[in-house]
């Protein structure tokens, strides 16, 4: 048996020399939120409710997915339950035999919905939480609703719907990482995501209020460990060190254009949700080429893929097919060079525009900037 | 439904709402569905699999694959079913009735 995962991302046990079979897609029904998280992985420029695809165009997509070889379709946004077709959607999609996951910040949503897309096949759901303490929380999300998450959280689980809580853990709310560990246990949590800020678009304006320092990850580190020991077969922990103080980059969704896509509320198709940010590229839209297409041929899902396009020091680097040079995004915009190594990885000429920024982690934090919709 | 820590053969082993066993015509083998993750079984673990249905104890497997694989001795085989399934149980993808 092969595990294919680590976190986020799927890793590949073997080669293939092939066409590529994807395993996930990631559907963004809609950049509507009433939420405003700092570190929101969004493009900058937002999608707006008239330019969002039709019902049939995104049934449409998730059935040729099926037919590409996708596993699984992760419902997200923005907030995917301001679609008042989302029921139709998931249900499509689990009959056609794909796994669903509804990724939600639970603010919108009642059990009377909750029990309709139980109804439709919904498979999981996983809930963000910002902090534990309420206040922080809401101060992190810019809305009042830690409340409301919290029971939320209660009628997933009391309609039968498996619960897995993310939270995007930094250096303003790492010291209650034990707290979130107890409530996800509380809320009967089958998973608790402890995710980390990637530094692109949004989240790049508020790097310095949210770097953690080296010894905040410490601590983090020995917690998750305890914890894992602790709620053995209870609740999983998924936790990865950031990639800030990590010497190698990792794999970016199981390198690009490897095994996941995704799509946004209009209909385009890249090969990560962040790909709008590399500027240069152009990137097709279901409108005009069908899914298989655009997964094979097109010149973005093109771009990155395998090795070829590496110049040193990836190119001859052992590590070459294991990170796949790392995350594009974070090169391109750390960097200016879409073609750089993960400026992440030691061997990276451009190091050194991490460590700056962590060399002021210890300082005063500065204040969030904020996105509006 | 309960989450297990440790497997006996006396369990009734099946996978929780959010773990799903399906074939893939794809990639022409059996999968386990489940959030961020998909395992990718070997023969031995889709023939484990396919047994694992919340009706049947650790014990009433390892005889069906014992009757099916005569080669392979039933302690040997009650030992790989066990590992295999307690390594699923450990991240919580096997529960019990
Ligand atoms: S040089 Fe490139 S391939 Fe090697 S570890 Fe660094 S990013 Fe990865
Ligand atoms: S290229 Fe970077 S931003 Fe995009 S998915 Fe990969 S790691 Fe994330």
């Amino acid at each position: 048996m092969s595990e294919i995962s680590q976190d986020k991302s799927f890793s590949t046990p073997e080669k293939r020399s092939k066409t590529l079979i994807p395993y996930a897609m990631l559907c963004e029904l809609t950049h509507r939120c009433p939420l405003a998280c700092p570190y929101c992985s969004n493009p900058v420029q937002l999608e707006l409710k008239s330019n969002e695809i039709s019902t049939d165009l995104w049934k449409k997509a998730l059935s040729d997915a099926v037919k590409i070889g996708i596993l699984q379709a992760h419902f997200s946004g923005g907030e995917p339950t301001a679609r008042k077709d989302l029921e139709e959607l998931v249900s499509h999609a689990s009959k056609i035999g794909l796994y669903t996951n509804l990724i939600t910040s639970g603010v919108l949503i009642n059990e009377d919905r909750l029990k309709k897309l139980y109804d439709a096949g919904l498979d999981h759901v996983q809930v963000s939480i910002q902090d534990t303490d309420p206040e922080n929380s809401e101060k992190i999300a810019g809305f009042k609703g830690h409340q409301k998450k919290i029971t939320t959280c209660g009628l997933i689980r009391k309609v039968g719907l498996p619960l897995t809580i993310n939270s995007v853990m930094h250096r303003q709310n790492l010291h209650n990482l034990k707290d979130m560990i107890n409530l996800a246990v509380q809320l009967d949590a089958e998973r608790l995501e402890v995710a980390q800020v990637q530094y692109y678009g949004w989240a790049l304006k508020n790097q310095t209020a949210f770097l953690p320092t080296r010894k905040q990850l410490d601590d983090a580190t020995i917690i998750v460990e305890e914890a894992r020991k602790k709620y053995k077969g209870i609740l999983a922990i998924d936790y990865v060190v950031p990639d800030y103080y990590a010497k190698k980059p990792k794999s970016c969704m199981g390198g690009w254009g490897r095994q996941f896509l995704n799509i946004t509320p209009a209909g385009k198709v890249l090969p990560c949700h962040a790909a709008e940010s590399l500027d240069f590229l152009n990137f097709e839209n279901l409108k005009e080429k069908s899914l298989a297409w655009i997964w094979e041929h097109s010149e973005s899902f093109n771009r990155f893929r395998g090795t070829d396009w590496m110049p040193e020091p990836c190119r001859s680097c052992d590590r070459r097919e294991i990170d796949w040079g790392g995350c594009r995004c974070q090169a391109f915009a750390l960097t200016g060079n879409a073609d750089a190594a993960d400026p992440t990885c030691e061997f990276s000429p451009y190091r050194k525009v991490l460590d700056e920024p962590l060399s002021k982690a210890g300082n005063k934090t500065p204040e969030f900037v904020y996105r509006k919709f | 439904m309960n989450k297990l820590t440790k497997l006996e053969l006396s369990h009734i082993p099946k996978l929780p709402r959010h773990a799903k066993l399906r074939f893939d015509e794809a990639r022409k083998k059996w999968i386990i569905n489940a959030p961020e993750r998909v395992f990718e079984l070997d023969e031995i673990a889709a023939e484990v699999m396919q047994l694992v249905n919340g009706n049947i104890s650790i014990n009433s497997i390892v005889d069906s694959l014992h009757n099916k694989f005569k080669e392979a001795s039933r302690e040997q085989i009650s030992k790989d079913v066990i590992i295999m399934l307690q390594s699923l149980a450990d991240k919580g993808f096997i529960v019990s009735e």
